[in-house]
């Protein structure tokens, strides 16, 4: 008989960890116990709990994709200036907790002088949301950390600042998944050609049934090529969303000159005021312009512009289109309207003006 | 010979600038003295290829841990030959504590983890809401992981699966929050972690927590099942202060930036300066609220509404979420015991009804709201429609049997 091994080690499924015993102190003594906040300047919240007690968050930015030494040095600063604790928002920002008021200042100064900027509240323009891009995803058009970088540069004022009408959420997406989500700017790969397919691989490596059902307008249909099983695309058909070539590596949808980047704009998650919007496609076809996507910072700084001067307080961007209206947003931003502005997707009835309401 | 640093002309150009360089940060990586740097001074060259020539290089294959199906993001390099260093670069996707709160000794020893297995590249966080350990080799997975479980944190979801969720600061920080969103996050997400970590739903499910309609974490459209947090009573008013912000903003400002955007009107400033509030317009849009953050805030009767079949473009375009339920306490433990129950029925007719790769947006869009509400046991509600159907073409022969079910309902409501 052979001598018994030790069991393999099996994953303790412990779920998600508890917070409490992470956050800040005084955060889990007043838990569900805040009674208001304000915003003393620019990337500084500082919320009163009922029981009196005060604290003051600090924001900054981070590259999101961050090396080791980064983390250590935020977590130096964390123990150095603040209490030891810190949080990450859904945009990647670190808070910073302290319960001094006095300790505010100083952390700033220490943060931004290690290259962190502060800012990213309120009426500013938080950190573009963050996909992956060429650095990790298997399905890339363009890059994610780039772009991201790219375009922070350009506006890097607006996130230290709290000038814009409302928050602006800029999102980036490396292709027509959209992975970034909606946003006041969205800024996604658009693909314009159908996918190259390579036979000789079809066969072995996609379930073929399963890409002709992924097609959402029905162009893909098994086909013996060259005497081989695959897959030919109906090209009148094809409207160049890729969504074959996830499951389908050999149908290569990406394109360095084909693949384009457009840019739209009005999406918004919240329900405060209007219930939320999907983002509307306002210019594609910009280069997919790698290291630093030059035409795209173009159009959107742009946008931002045409916004910040004409937009009212409190209005999202897609509640300024809505009242301007869209001939004016066009006529603002100096943008081409074009017949790729009119929707043919399903329900697309209700994105026409069904109604004498016209703008002059 | 230590590799040599690639040249990358490209991305140096990433350097420039004022915001965080994430291509400094790689360098630096590239440029340690330790066991991933031969990794990332190939990965540096791999990135620079790819810039050069506008093309991803990855694709993915079948790499996990003993015990789960999913969690990891298989990574292997097409051009191996020539970056063989990062030829495996797999992503290991873990649940960030719920808030995604940290204090500095758990943030370094998961530096620390991911120096000795990985390549010291990590994502806080991901679109899911993942802590991302981005580039580890095969073998170095499953002792990675070891490690990290033993401290206490588990896989995330990929694939097919009930996957990472995310809740807002909620109840820590926040007094616009409305119930508890760490517990409610981590009682949902805890109870369905087979379907997490071991992938064999139609497709992917997320859930998402916001404390109100603010939805700082998108829940609405970036979740399948949305709880955001609300309330039933009146918003609480303290009119001296409303007073104070009428001195503020001037009583033009006033009017123009919280009653004039009021979106059901149910606002009006009085002639003293004071607000009178229509609460049974109201519709909990937060807006009042943001501005006059020390004058307003939410009712003492909260809890959560729930909207389900958010999504993004693939395959049938983009869905917004919508309300299942309109209202629901979220305070004691049979709240959160009847939560978790209707997140797993609507696991469960998921798992059962849609089709290879359809969302719960498109399967509601498929079979219709009705069929879904009856499939995991609600009531119809007003709530629930933009308005009533405006198309005639629909079978109402048991007209009489619905309007009945309905009195019924309306009758019990009023002697409770």
């Amino acid at each position: 008989m052979s001598e018994a091994k030790e069991a393999p080690r099996m994953p303790d499924e412990c779920g998600v960890p508890d917070p409490m015993p992470l956050m800040h102190p005084m955060m889990r003594e007043n838990y569900g116990k805040w009674d208001w906040h304000d915003r003393p300047r620019p990337g500084v919240l500082h919320h009163v709990a009922k029981s009196g007690d005060e604290i003051w968050t600090i924001k900054a930015g981070t590259q999101r994709q961050m090396d080791l030494h980064t983390i250590r040095k935020l977590c130096d600063i964390a123990d150095e200036m603040a209490d030891g604790h810190v949080r990450f928002t859904a945009r990647s920002n670190i808070e910073y907790m302290v319960t001094d008021e006095a300790r505010v200042d100083p952390l700033i100064e220490k943060l931004e002088g290690e290259g962190f900027p502060v800012g990213g509240t309120g009426n500013s323009i938080s950190m573009i949301s963050h996909t992956q891009g060429w650095l990790h995803c298997d399905i890339p058009g363009t890059d994610a950390s780039g772009v991201v970088k790219s375009l922070m540069d350009e506006i890097y004022h607006d996130f230290k600042h709290e000038e814009m009408p409302n928050r602006v959420k800029i999102t980036t997406s490396c292709c027509q998944i959209n992975c970034g989500g909606q946003g006041d700017i969205a800024i996604n790969i658009q693909h314009t050609k159908p996918p190259v397919i390579n036979h000789d691989l079809v066969a072995n490596v996609c379930e073929r049934p399963a890409v002709v059902a992924r097609c959402p307008v029905a162009a893909i249909r098994p086909a013996l090529v060259n005497g081989k099983p695959s897959l030919e695309v109906d090209e009148k058909k094809c409207i160049c969303c890729g969504a074959c070539y996830p499951p389908c590596p050999p149908m290569q949808i990406n394109d360095p000159e084909n693949s384009v980047l457009a840019i739209w704009v009005g999406g918004k998650h919240s329900s405060t005021r209007t219930k939320p919007t999907f983002h509307k496609l306002v210019i594609s076809g910009l280069p997919n312009n790698a290291p630093r996507w030059p035409e795209v910072a173009v159009v959107v700084k742009t946008i931002l512009k045409a916004y910040k001067e004409d937009g009212r307080p409190w209005e999202r961007m897609s509640e300024w289109i809505d009242r301007i209206g869209w001939p004016r947003f066009f006529e603002m931003t100096n943008l081409p309207f074009t017949k790729h502005h009119i929707e043919d997707w399903r329900g697309g009835r209700n994105a026409l003006n069904q109604s004498t309401h016209v703008h002059f | 010979m230590a590799k040599e640093m690639p040249k990358t002309p490209l991305l140096d150009q990433l350097e420039d600038g004022p915001w965080p360089s994430f291509v400094t940060g790689l360098k630096r990586l590239a440029n340690d003295d330790t066991s991933y740097a031969p990794m990332m001074k190939s990965l540096l060259g791999q990135l620079e290829h790819s810039y050069d020539t506008r093309k991803g290089y990855w694709k993915g294959g079948t790499v996990g841990v003993r015990g789960y199906g999913g969690g990891i993001i298989p990574r292997f390099s097409e051009v191996a030959g020539a970056y063989p260093e990062s030829s495996e670069f797999h992503t290991m996707r873990v649940m960030p504590p719920a808030g995604m709160h940290y204090d500095t000794k758990t943030l370094r020893k998961l530096c620390d983890i991911w120096a000795k297995y990985g390549s010291g590249l990590i994502a806080f966080h991901g679109q899911s809401g993942d802590i991302m350990f981005q580039g580890i080799s095969t073998e170095n997975i499953q002792p990675c992981f070891d490690e990290l479980n033993e401290y206490g944190f588990d896989l995330g979801g990929a694939g097919a699966a009930i996957r990472t969720s995310m809740s807002c600061v909620g109840a820590a920080r926040c007094e616009q929050s409305n119930y508890d969103e760490a517990r409610a996050l981590r009682s949902v997400i805890n109870n369905l972690l087979d379907d997490m970590h071991r992938p064999s739903l139609p497709y992917k499910m997320k859930f998402k927590f916001s404390g109100c309609a603010n939805d700082c974490v998108n829940a609405s459209h970036r979740s399948d099942f949305a709880v955001l947090g609300t309330w039933r009573d009146d918003i609480k008013v303290n009119q001296e202060e409303i007073k104070n912000k009428v001195a503020e903003l001037g009583r033009k400002g006033f009017n123009d930036q919280v009653v004039n955007l009021c979106p059901t009107r149910a606002l009006s400033l009085n002639d003293d300066d004071t607000l009178e509030i229509d609460n049974k317009s109201c519709v909990r849009c937060m807006h009042c609220i943001n501005v006059c953050t020390k004058a307003l805030s939410p009712g003492d009767d909260k809890g959560i509404t729930i909207l389900i079949g958010g999504k993004r473009t693939l395959k049938i375009g983009d869905l917004m979420g919508s309300c299942i339920v309109p209202f629901m306490k979220l305070e004691s433990d049979e709240d959160f015991d009847a939560l978790v129950e209707l997140t797993e029925s609507c696991v469960e007719f998921f798992a059962e009804n849609a089709l290879e790769h359809e969302r719960t947006g498109e399967m509601i869009d498929r079979i219709g709201l009705v069929n879904y509400l009856e499939g995991v046991g609600i009531e119809v509600d007003p709530n629930m429609v933009a308005h009533p159907r405006t198309s005639s073409y629909a079978r109402m022969d048991d007209w009489d049997e619905q309007a009945e079910k309905w009195n019924k309902r309306k009758g019990n409501a009023a002697a409770e």
